[in-house]
């Protein structure tokens, strides 16, 4: 990708990850990374999103919640699995309240791996996840276009 | 009087990057009662001491929660340092309180910021945050890691800081002092911040005694209780140690004891760093945990104190390993707290006492 086509926002939700991604998310948006030079913006509403950072893997408490805020936002929409948990349910998927990774709740886009994820891995799924938006957002016009 | 309302607080929720839920019961703008709901983080990790050997359970252990990751490592080891009689070598000692105590630098800063941010003061959680990252950077020189720094094992600590490091260490907390002191002082003085702070959430002392409240929220309220003033491994060898404490009770005056806490932490580090003994990092530990053999620990976590139990059978896996962390203490003076409160201030209160969800529910 030559240049991001879009400043995305992004909304952050800790499914069961221990913090330490988390923090690792924060930290890419404050000074040190400075997420916010590529205009990535956090924000609380999931109608404002463009992409869904989700950290942790999911268990029968927070899945809904996980579903309810990808269902909640517009289309097109992209989602981050941050961190090795997100991905796969790390070192706690064989835990008896763990159902695993974030795919088993939602279709995820982009795996950004890690224990705890590293903020430039993070800057770089971010940046993957705009070329990802890009395609949907192409696509969604064209389906319009055919007046689907 | 209004009607009773009851407005939901998370679980997501842009002041908090964790998931709590709170059925804040509201009449008019005051909240009446304030009904937690646990459960979001719950991954059941205690059970896994049946597959995981005692070695490999450290490992599990640091990642009870990322932000106070080095003290849950620390914890987990000395309790079973104690249930198989290994005495730790005295500079392995000096080496894990110095990153504890980083860690609590790095845990306060974050937890400032995110503070400032709850009350609208956003370029202040920027100047934390970035503060922070510089304490990161020594994490990073000294471990490898930035969060989770896997850097403690039973019987002693993986790697060694030596001299040449260590100064660059020292060197790195003068740097931030200054600018620390600065931010400080903002906090301290600037009326904005005490006009969302002072008288705030309030918790007399009697409360914080009857609600078993620990760490830097009950030292607010002018209890006295601080783990690190046993004198227990590296911290028996302070010249001199004294609990911050605040007889405000109010969220300003748990603002105040953590900004504090960071300078005494500086110091504790610098301390030990003149201090520290020449010699081994690690003893071997071989065999296993007798059968019923038991232990317990406790351990001063940058939010509190943190109970730590196990109990041996004979094997290399535990039988039972158990923590009691600070933020499951405290959830009852948030509640009382939170009651008679202002609608507005509930982000504040619940920032003050520190909530580190994923170690509650671990």
């Amino acid at each position: 990708m030559a240049f991001a086509s879009k400043s995305p926002w992004v909304i952050h939700y800790d499914g069961s990850s221990c913090n330490g991604c988390d923090i690792e998310v924060l930290a890419t948006l404050c000074p040190g990374f400075d997420g916010e030079r590529f205009g990535v913006v956090n924000t609380g509403n999931p109608k404002h999103a463009d992409i869904f950072l989700v950290t942790g893997s999911v268990n029968e408490q927070n899945i809904g919640v996980v579903r309810e805020i990808y269902d909640q936002m517009v289309e097109p929409k992209v989602v981050v699995a941050c961190g090795i948990c997100a991905c796969s349910g790390g070192i706690f998927h064989d835990c008896y309240n763990v159902i695993g990774g974030v795919d088993k709740a939602i279709p995820v886009d982009v795996y950004a791996p890690g224990c705890a994820v590293r903020p430039e891995a993070l800057i770089d799924a971010i940046v993957k996840g705009v070329a990802v938006l890009d395609e949907k957002s192409k696509a969604l016009k064209e389906s319009k276009k055919r007046g689907e | 009087m209004g009607k009773a309302t009851v407005i939901p607080f998370g679980p997501q929720h842009p002041v908090l990057p964790e998931p709590l839920h709170l059925d804040l019961v509201v009449e008019d703008e005051k909240v009446i009662e304030a009904i937690p709901q646990i459960g979001f983080v719950h991954r059941g990790l205690e059970k896994l001491v049946e597959t995981r050997d005692y070695n490999q359970f450290i490992y599990v252990a640091e990642r009870i929660c990322g932000i106070c990751a080095m003290g849950h490592s620390l914890g987990y080891a000395e309790t079973v340092e104690s249930l198989m009689g290994v005495e730790v070598p005295k500079r392995a000692q000096y080496l894990r309180v110095i990153w504890h105590e980083l860690s609590r630098i790095h845990s306060h800063l974050l937890w400032l910021g995110l503070a400032a941010d709850a009350f609208g003061f956003e370029s202040m959680f920027m100047h934390c945050w970035r503060l922070r990252e510089r304490v990161l950077d020594i994490f990073e020189k000294t471990t490898g890691g930035r969060v989770i720094l896997s850097v403690v094992k039973v019987g002693g600590v993986v790697r060694d800081i030596d001299d040449a490091q260590m100064a660059e260490v020292i060197a790195t907390l003068d740097g931030i002092v200054d600018d620390y002191t600065k931010i400080m002082n903002t906090l301290l003085t600037d009326a904005s911040v005490k006009n969302r702070t002072v008288d705030v959430g309030y918790i007399s002392h009697d409360e914080a005694l009857a609600l078993s409240m620990v760490g830097p929220f009950a030292r607010a309220s002018a209890v006295g209780y601080d783990v690190r003033s046993f004198g227990r491994g590296a911290y028996g060898d302070l010249s001199d140690f004294q609990p911050i404490t605040d007889d405000g009770g109010d969220c300003f005056a748990r603002v105040k004891v953590r900004c504090l806490e960071v300078l005494q932490s500086i110091e504790i580090v610098k301390e030990l760093a003149a201090k520290i003994p020449v010699g081994d990092i690690e003893v071997a530990v071989k065999g296993a945990p007798a059968a019923g053999a038991q232990a317990s620990n406790v351990l001063e976590q940058p939010r509190g104190e943190c109970y730590y139990y196990a109990r041996g059978n004979g094997t290399k896996n535990l039988e039972r390993m158990r923590m009691r962390t600070p933020t499951s203490q405290n959830l009852a003076g948030m509640t009382k707290a939170l009651a008679g409160c202002d609608l507005a201030d509930v982000n504040m209160i619940i920032l003050t006492i520190d909530p580190c969800i994923s170690c509650t529910e671990r």
